[in-house]
């Protein structure tokens, strides 16, 4: 009897639509992100992230209604992230049946923002995410620092650091995003996601690089990672949730099959 | 058509609870209320709750949940959800100690900030992810429902009940503790069974089917 480690697939959305391509072989429509979900949740996921990176305002209401429709369904649990800049962001998502919230760019504007958030509706459903990127040079020791827009924008902020001050403000996740390895399939950072697990008290779900279930399996053990979110290794249909799970049961972890 | 009250005292998400319920049994009528002549005359109710204990009890007394979930229990099945649970007992030490509503003797602890798991890494609080549930004693929401099947669990504190012989479920992180208590017309869970997919949705099943008692 143990706490089990999570996997949680993402879904990248735009105007309620998947848009990282999903290929799985019998799903009716490859964009929906409601089938997709509940595909997911059918085949064991511990979790569901739907980060919306819809731009306009119209879309947002869009988002809300796709979030309500995912948890009509779904009954697991569901964070979105994406666009949360206000307190009634939170609030419209909540109220749309999701049961956290990520936060990322706000936060690194307006550190308070979180404090102010984790007063309000509770740690439990404050999600804080963090990009970094390591700006140590080969000699020197690790570094890593907080970027914005996508990877593009340093922030001068320390990553470990920041990650305290998330958790000191009532962040009671962290989703760490690797920006060097996300997209690459080369793996986790791994020594980033040590530091920053080890370093806070809270849950760390380790992003950013999977492209092998050992992959995977290296993220919980050597990152010390609470939970490993992926996106295309699942999405292709190269690997499914369950065969993500015995791979990692084979190799000593605790995961719920 | 079963009418089933989910209280609303303005803390958390109460729609996936809702939509749980609703999912469960197409012939429940489910309404989300403070109403007290809703509460009192619901076939069934449902106590949730998220957030910080000091703000929850201050709702509950406010809206006066407390004395209306003393009356109900006389005769309505009542299922308690997470800080639900919590505030069912007298005391809880979150927010510097805050009094709740007493239908259980016994209070609410916060996990210890140095727990390690068997191999030494240190575990995290709060305690959130899937864990297994023993079925300490036979009860009528268990049933169809595996021992030890996992359920979803998000929680810096637990409760820990005077008397032993209320719990029927217990999880461990890493020590044994209440997942749920249940005396008479109440059952109380610690974990979410609306977030706990198919066991979860079943232990719902079984509440909307249950006539209370043990």
């Amino acid at each position: 009897m143990a706490l089990a480690k999570r996997i949680i697939p993402c879904l990248d959305c735009d105007q309620g639509r998947v848009v990282k391509g999903v290929r799985f072989l019998d799903i009716r429509d490859a964009g929906d992100p409601v089938e997709i979900s509940k595909r997911y949740c059918d085949q064991g996921a511990d979790e569901i992230t739907f980060l919306d990176i819809t731009a306009s305002s119209e879309g947002r209401q869009t988002t809300i209604h796709t979030v309500e429709a995912i948890a009509s369904q779904v009954f697991i649990p569901l964070t979105v992230g994406g666009g949360i800049r206000k307190l009634q962001d939170i609030r419209d998502m909540l109220n749309a049946g999701a049961d956290k919230v990520g936060i990322n760019t706000t936060a690194v504007l307006n550190p308070e923002f979180v404090r102010e958030a984790a007063g309000r509706f509770g740690s439990q459903c404050i999600v804080v995410a963090i990009d970094a990127k390591k700006v140590s040079l080969s000699t020197e020791a690790e570094r890593w620092e907080i970027f914005t827009h996508g990877g593009r924008k340093p922030t001068g902020l320390d990553a470990v650091a920041w990650a305290e001050r998330m958790v000191s403000y009532g962040a009671g996740e962290i989703l760490l995003t690797s920006m060097d390895r996300d997209g690459t399939r080369n793996g986790f950072d791994l020594a980033l996601n040590r530091r920053i697990s080890e370093a806070v008290s809270v849950p760390v779900i380790a992003s950013g690089g999977v492209g092998t279930l050992q992959h995977l399996v290296d993220g919980i053990i050597e990152g010390r990672a609470d939970a490993v979110l992926a996106a295309s290794i699942f999405h292709f249909g190269e690997f499914t949730i369950p065969e993500a799970k015995r791979y990692m049961a084979a190799h000593g972890i605790t995961v719920r099959l | 058509m079963k009418k089933i009250a989910v209280i609303d005292y303005g803390m958390g998400n109460l729609h996936s609870v809702a939509k749980a319920v609703e999912h469960v049994d197409g012939h429940v009528r489910v309404e989300v209320t403070a109403s007290e002549d809703s509460i009192l005359a619901a076939d069934r109710v449902i106590f949730p709750g998220v957030g910080a204990m000091r703000d929850c009890m201050a709702e509950i007394r406010r809206l006066g949940i407390d004395d209306m979930l003393r009356r109900v229990v006389e005769t309505t099945p009542v299922l308690a959800i997470c800080v639900g649970m919590q505030a069912l007992m007298e005391y809880s030490e979150e927010n510097q100690g805050v009094d709740c509503i007493g239908l259980f003797p016994g209070r609410v602890r916060r996990f210890s900030g140095s727990l390690h798991d068997s191999s030494g890494v240190a575990l995290k609080v709060p305690h959130m992810g899937w864990n297994n549930v023993a079925q300490t004693r036979a009860h009528a929401l268990w049933q169809d429902i595996p021992d030890d099947s996992r359920f979803y669990f998000v929680h810096s504190y637990f409760v820990e009940p005077a008397k032993r012989d209320c719990v029927v479920g217990e999880s461990a992180y890493p020590e044994a503790f209440a997942a749920a208590i249940a005396d008479h017309n109440i059952f109380a869970v610690q974990f979410h069974p609306e977030k706990s997919q198919r066991h979860g949705l079943q232990l719902l099943k079984n509440f909307v089917h249950w006539d209370g008692g043990i």
